[in-house]
């Protein structure tokens, strides 16, 4: 039996670090919030060293200069024209990249719908008509060097969906839609985390976003949309029948099954995903079947229940089903 | 007079031996238990076993591995040695047809580290 390949829990790796990932935009979009960050930073700078220096020299200062500071033109220039004219020009620019970020879609652009649930998120990736494409879940896949657009949406109580190094914070409200825009410059694995607090397990709701090159996510996209594959062998086969069998179609989906629950995380590609629980743990055998056996251990409070009624065999017979799904 | 003495130093020495036995770790020859903790931590073992050292997670699927080097058995069935260790922790199945435990995905020296970490956790 050989183990699937992906072992990491990217998101740990991926949230901390120097820079702060907020700091360390990957692509347009967050480049554009960053600059905006960096600017407030040097302004802030700006006016506190000139603050001080006017204190200093209102304290310490030659009476001609402290004379001077006292003027009349003085409090009209510093005290008022200034701060109008660069607190307006900030809002202005806010404003701007706020109204640039959430543009409606483009006729063309490549749109996903991600809803956020307690404490997970779907994902939903439309086609030309947004119908439903491919169904998939705490995973993005998108083409590095394009823009994609996201449609946000709470199925509960409110999230906020937010990849530090890919776009800010955008909230994701019950009955309302909103969009963010996202763009990754090159390949790569980006983390993202709950930003909104939304109960229980909220810090164990993460998310990954994988950047491919253009040739290669068309290969994923055609890998998504081909029929799936049988079990391996004859112990995932077992698996699968145990899949059916404890229920577990009830609440989650897997394509070309009759599993047809949506309640919970679609699994018809479980075996393929960074992580697991929400990106919060590596992606193999042994942790899945930790998961299926008790999950309320690992992300207490979270919509699955234990699984006790399952034999060790049964267990690893199960996570050998679904780490084949690919 | 040589005969006595050689028969203290040998019952000294047999008793030295007993308590280092007794009081250090298992021998893992060229094994690093901090590496091991982190492939543990990588590989996410918590998310069946509470491991001391591991923060989170701690499950409950697996026995608890506090005091793990002083344990005789390891899975309630082999000896608890090494070797069979460094086995166990990378293709239990292997051994024990029937365990929940799965293959771990961690290479041959990985699993060495992971049991020279575990042989770290004495309860003393």
């Amino acid at each position: 039996m050989s183990p699937p390949t992906s072992t990491r829990s990217t998101l740990a790796e991926a949230l901390r670090g120097w820079p702060p990932p907020p700091l360390d935009p990957a692509g347009p979009h967050a480049g554009a919030v960053a600059a905006l960050s960096w600017a407030l930073f040097g302004m802030f700078v700006a006016v506190l060293l000139v603050v001080v220096a006017a204190l200093l020299v209102a304290l310490f200062g030659k009476p001609a200069w402290r004379r001077r500071l006292a003027r009349e033109k003085a409090i009209w220039i510093g005290g008022l024209a200034f701060p109008v004219v660069v607190l307006t020009a900030l809002l202005v620019w806010g404003l701007t990249l706020t109204r640039d970020l959430t543009a409606a879609p483009q006729p063309g652009e490549m749109r996903v719908r991600v809803t956020g649930e307690m404490w997970w998120w779907r994902v939903v990736y439309l086609d030309g008509e947004g119908r439903a494409a491919i169904l998939d879940a705490n995973e993005l896949h998108i083409p590095a060097g394009t823009p994609v657009t996201l449609e946000l949406e709470a199925a509960d109580v409110i999230h906020s969906f937010w990849i530090p190094r890919l776009a800010g914070k955008l909230d994701m409200i019950p009955g309302r839609r909103n969009i963010l825009r996202i763009q990754a410059d090159s390949p790569g694995v980006y983390a993202g985390q709950c930003a909104e607090y939304c109960g229980g397990p909220h810090a164990l709701m993460g998310f990954v976003v994988v950047a491919h090159a253009p040739a290669e996510f068309e290969r994923w996209r055609a890998e998504r949309l081909a029929p799936p594959a049988p079990p391996p062998d004859a112990f995932a086969a077992r698996g699968a029948q145990l899949f059916e069998t404890a229920g577990c179609g009830a609440c989650h989906r897997v394509r070309g099954t009759g599993a047809e629950g949506l309640a919970g995380p679609d699994l018809s590609h479980v075996g393929a995903r960074r992580s697991l629980g929400a990106g919060i743990l590596p992606n193999n055998h042994g942790a899945l079947a930790g998961w299926i056996a008790d999950s309320q251990a690992i992300k207490p409070g979270n919509r699955m229940p234990p699984y006790r009624v399952l034999s060790g065999e049964e267990l690893r017979a199960l996570a050998a089903w679904l780490g084949s799904r690919r | 007079m040589p005969i006595r003495l050689a028969a203290v130093a040998g019952a000294a020495l047999f008793v030295s031996s007993c308590q280092e036995t007794a009081v250090q770790p298992q021998p893992m020859a060229g094994a690093d238990p901090a590496r091991g903790r982190r492939v543990i931590e990588q590989v996410g073992c918590g998310a069946c076993h509470l491991i001391p050292g591991v923060s989170w997670p701690q499950g409950r699927v697996g026995p608890s591995l506090d005091g793990f080097g002083s344990q005789a058995l390891i899975g309630g069935r082999f000896p608890n040695r090494p070797e069979i260790l460094a086995r166990w922790v990378r293709d239990a199945p292997s051994l024990a047809p029937r365990t929940g435990m799965p293959a771990m995905p961690m290479t041959e020296p990985e699993a060495r580290d992971v049991a020279a970490y575990l042989y770290t956790l004495d309860a003393r």
